[in-house]
């Protein structure tokens, strides 16, 4: 039985620094339930063996052994052996990892074609905004989707970013995994190196146009234009055209993909997807052209409807909706960091003691982890039974372990946290203020804390009232590194601790176990160097307690701010209607006396003057 | 058809006079009181009785479930304004009812605030409760709802017997007499309001029943010929109109009451109990509507062995509603041969209806039973 047979949800490790995966045995040190892909991918991310560079497994080459992987089901099967471990291990043969995708397109959010185009804008705008502040420029992203018939829309998305030097478009565009961030451990969008160019390869296999890519890199270079195909099998690219580009611009990245899709208004639009970008990224100008032509939006009626769930209208300049900046400065720009003893799984450990320049454990330990002094590095060493000056590599496995498991107990400063960029309240509350129009607006950065080693930090803003719709329940955006997070809510740590909250002390009804209803958006930023998601297309985060914790704080922070202006706000109302009240009862208390006295009218007017002036007066008491 | 003396009829229609004036005069005086304040540039403020169960106890010299001293002070303040306004437009009302000899029921008044404007109340519990206000109000100063004209909607139960009841005319004013000897078997029927009602009678007692049919027999027999009495149907729990006609009846011709109820928990502690000594939820009111002298007849516990009764075994609801009274009630705390009579009912684990006694024969209510009680009143329950 060929690995390329075999269900590809069991049993699959990815490789990836060479891009290709492995059937692993079960029971290698990292064991995902079988059937998790997402659980595989997930631990990869998060750190649990695969962070580095190349990851050349243990259990990668165990693999390949002949009894390895069918170890279990072998001994399982008994008698009915048919094939000799020696023949099977003829069949075994690497995947490519973009073979592999292509055929589990779900993995990373093309499962549908609603979800494909936004899947495709997200990669694209990520990728962007990312280029754009590694290189300290303000970000203008425009977006347009052009209807191509049935089904089909050519996506453009074009940055006014540093662009890409020429040798290095097709390997960006065309091949999987291949990037500039997976290796070191500081804040970004993307990851992986997947995105885009898995968005390409969806464009290919539905519509079998090529991906284009025009870019420049300076105003004085050479623009140039590629049209890329992917041989998925070798995850090598495919160049089918290759030429200079006269572009007007100075420097950027212009991508078009066309892709089979469907448009979708609403909840999961491309249109909510790019107002929540915005208010995530209060530095970026984006310009986005719908589908069905924002000239439709110069009327001021068809200006609201393209707002998000009643959130306001969207400003139309010149046949585009326009999300403008509302900060010129840069966010400041992420540093990266050495991994904290604390986050470090074994696996990872191990290959890192492999890899190590260092010459001796203690100088290991003190390289390259961070908060690592030679005190601690000794202390670990003693606790763990070793001696400093052993050379890394020649550490056993066991001995390797009790050093693993005295880091972890160690007592350990913190991992700094100057390695991350929150929107900050000002800039959130801004942004909040002009992509959602309601009554009041409120934001909050929480400090930094650390969850496993890694350094996070959360942040909350809200809109409420105005015209946001009042009987339904709030609208909850949730972002990670100022990516918004689309699909999968209810599977969020970000939703698990917003129904944690007793929304009714911050004056908001709630039924039990659900969102708060009311006119509210609710906005959850979490900025990590390493957000610990729970799949690999990255759309719900993982139910770490620390994270929940540092959110409901954030939660209850902004909540507070929320009762108060609420109460205030019923005071108000409440006093206009005593106000009134005087105005409506006081007469009559004028009319039953002068009934039962036998008053005058000037005796009961001036009766009525005198008690609403006492009134008045003691109101102002 | 004996003649009233014309002293009588003058007596008669100077006491009502009085009570209106009376009313006339309070309504004035809180007006009066609020005006004053108001032109003194001072928030006006009412006092009303607190009408919970903590300022309400057993007078033993009264006989009865009184108020206690606990007051409560509404001062006019923007919170209020609009009940104050209400509740002045509704004495209004009450004095226009008073001066026009007229009468209005709850939903009456509830329609005329239609008049009000702005005032106008939405929904009848609004205008019920701001006359619960003022009867609490008046109740301080010994003046209750219907002699502010307001009448309940329901009426009393059903008289018969040796009573002729005098009820002036409100149209004319010309005193109407009504011989409770001459409905046949039908009976006279309490209307809801009996403030302005006087009676002459040579009855020697008057005897309350609990249910329409033991008081069909009696009156279609003639007991009360027989027995010299005047025969009263409650119809389960007695109305205002009922227990303030017993009252002022009893009152006035200083009559003996005896009361012939089931015996069960509901016929004792609260068909009996309410009858004699109110009802604690309106404490305030109870001066008026109780009937301190009412004795219990029966059918006492007692009763269902000495007559060998048919019974029926007690409900968990009796069960409960005997204990609790027992245990929490200022009558049964007050009166110990009651927590006896009701610890024996609860022994014996049955309840007996006055009906009961049709067992030995239809008339052996009237044959053997109330004669042979009627024989000895002493031996009655208090």
């Amino acid at each position: 039985m060929s690995a390329k047979e075999r269900d590809p949800d069991d049993q699959i490790r990815l490789d990836f620094a060479s891009g290709v995966m492995a059937s692993a045995a079960p029971g290698a040190d990292v064991v995902p339930a079988p059937g998790a892909v997402d659980a595989v991918l997930a631990s990869a991310r998060s750190g649990s063996g695969q962070r580095g560079k190349k990851v050349v497994r243990k259990d990668g080459a165990v693999s390949k052994s002949p009894k390895a992987p069918r170890g279990v089901k072998a001994a399982a099967g008994g008698e009915r052996r048919r094939v000799t471990a020696a023949e099977m291990a003829t069949k075994h043969r690497e995947i490519s990892v973009s073979e592999f995708f292509s055929k589990n397109r779900h993995l990373l959010g093309f499962d549908n074609p609603s979800k494909a185009l936004l899947t495709t804008v997200k990669e694209g705008v990520d990728n962007s905004l990312d280029a754009c502040e590694e290189a300290g420029i303000l970000p203008e992203v425009r977006v347009e989707i052009h209807p191509e018939g049935d089904e089909r829309f050519r996506v453009v998305i074009e940055d006014n970013g540093p662009g890409i030097v020429r040798k290095q478009v097709p390997k960006i565009f065309g091949s999987l995994l291949y990037g500039s961030k997976f290796h070191v451990l500081k804040q970004s969008r993307g990851q992986q190196g997947i995105g885009i160019s898995a968005a390409g390869m969806y464009g290919l296999m539905t519509t079998g146009k090529s991906i284009r890519i025009i870019s420049k890199t300076g105003p004085k270079k050479p623009g140039h234009l590629f049209e890329l195909a992917m041989d998925t099998r070798n995850n090598q690219p495919q160049i089918h055209r290759e030429e200079d580009f006269d572009w007007e611009k100075n420097h950027g990245t212009r991508v078009e993909i066309t892709l089979q899709g469907t448009y979708k208004k609403g909840r999961h639009s491309v249109d909510g997807y790019l107002k929540q970008v915005a208010i995530a990224n209060p530095h970026a100008r984006i310009l986005y052209l719908p589908p069905d032509g924002a000239a439709a939006g110069s009327s001021p009626e068809e200006v609201t409807q393209t707002g998000i769930d009643g959130a306001g209208g969207d400003v139309v300049v010149d046949g585009l909706i326009v999300h403008e900046r509302v900060t010129k400065e840069l966010p400041p720009e992420p540093i990266a960091i050495q991994p904290h003893p604390h986050g470090v799984e074994l696996g990872y450990f191990l290959k890192m003691l492999q890899e190590t320049q260092a010459r001796q454990v203690t100088s290991f330990l003190q390289n390259e982890f961070s908060r690592v002094s030679a005190r601690v590095a000794a202390g670990m060493l003693e606790s763990a039974g070793l001696r400093p000056t052993t050379r890394p590599s020649k550490l056993s496995t066991p001995e390797a372990e009790r050093l693993h498991k005295a880091m972890g107990e160690a007592k350990i400063m913190a991992p700094p946290t100057n390695c991350i960029s929150p929107i900050g309240e000002g800039l959130l509350f801004k942004a909040i203020e002009e992509e959602v129009q309601a009554d009041f607006h409120a934001a909050v950065t929480r400090p930094p804390a650390v969850y496993r080693g890694n350094p996070f930090q959360v942040e909350v803003g809200l809109a409420y009232g105005g015209n946001l719709p009042s009987d339904e329940l709030v609208t909850l955006y949730r972002f990670a590194n100022r990516v918004p997070l689309q699909y999968q809510q209810s599977a969020c740590a970000i939703t698990k601790a917003v129904l944690s909250i007793d929304w009714k002390k911050y004056q908001l009804s709630q039924s039990r176990g659900a969102l708060p209803s009311g006119p509210m958006v609710l906005i959850i930023h979490i900025a990590s160097v390493w957000v610990p998601f729970t799949s690999e297309s990255k759309e719900a985060v993982a139910h770490y307690p620390e994270i929940v914790k540092e959110i409901r704080l954030a939660l209850m922070e902004a909540g507070r701010k929320l009762g108060v202006h609420i109460r205030r706000v019923r005071r108000e109302v409440d006093e206009h209607k005593k106000r009134s009240y005087i105005q409506k009862y006081i007469p009559h208390i004028g009319i039953a006396l002068q009934e039962i006295l036998a008053l005058t009218d000037p005796e009961r007017e001036q009766t009525v003057d005198t008690l609403t002036d006492v009134l008045e007066k003691s109101r102002k008491v | 058809m004996a003649e009233m003396s014309k002293a009588k009829l003058k007596e008669i229609q100077a006491r009502n006079k009085k009570l209106d004036q009376e009313a006339l005069r309070l309504i004035e005086t809180t007006a009066s009181d609020v005006y004053k304040k108001i032109n003194k540039r001072k928030k006006p403020e009412v006092e009303l009785p607190i009408r919970s169960l903590s300022n309400v106890s057993y007078s033993r010299k009264n006989g009865y479930l009184e108020i206690g001293k606990q007051r409560k002070v509404r001062t006019l303040t923007v919170n209020t304004v609009k009940t104050f306004a209400q509740t002045l437009r509704m004495m209004s009302l009450s004095k226009e009812l008073i001066q026009t000899n007229d009468f209005a029921t709850k939903r009456d008044a509830y329609y005329q605030s239609k008049n009000w404007g702005e005032a106008m109340f939405t929904d009848q519990t609004e205008s019920d409760a701001v006359m619960d206000d003022i009867e609490a109000l008046f109740s301080v100063d010994h003046l209750n709802r219907e002699q502010l004209r307001f009448v309940p909607d329901e009426h009393g139960g059903a008289v018969a017997g040796d009573l002729i009841v005098l009820d002036p005319d409100i149209e004319t004013g010309e005193m109407e007499r009504i011989d409770c000897t001459r409905f046949g078997s039908g009976a006279y029927s309490i209307p809801s309001s009996v403030e302005h009602l006087s009676f002459q009678t040579t009855a020697k007692f008057i005897l309350v029943i609990e249910t329409g049919g033991m008081f069909q027999r009696l009156q279609s027999h003639k007991f009360w010929r027989t027995a010299g009495c005047i025969l009263i149907s409650m119809g389960g729990v007695p109305t205002r109109a009922t227990r303030r006609f017993v009252r002022r009846l009893a009152d006035d011709q200083k009559l003996p009451v005896y009361a012939f109820v089931d015996c069960d928990p509901y016929g004792i502690s609260n068909i009996y109990r309410t009858l004699k000594v109110g009802s604690g939820n309106a404490a305030h009111i109870n001066q008026f509507f109780c009937v301190p002298q009412a004795r219990f007849l029966g059918v006492t516990p007692e009763d269902i062995t000495a007559y060998d009764l048919p019974t029926h075994p007690l409900k968990d609801v009796d069960i409960k509603r005997a204990k609790d009274a027992i245990k929490n009630d200022p009558f049964f705390q007050e009166h110990k041969s009651w927590t006896k009579a009701m610890n024996q009912l609860l022994k014996m684990g049955v309840r007996a209806e006055q009906q009961a006694l049709a067992k030995w024969g239809l008339n052996y209510v009237i044959e053997e039973y109330l004669p042979r009680k009627l024989a000895e009143p002493d031996k009655f329950l208090p």
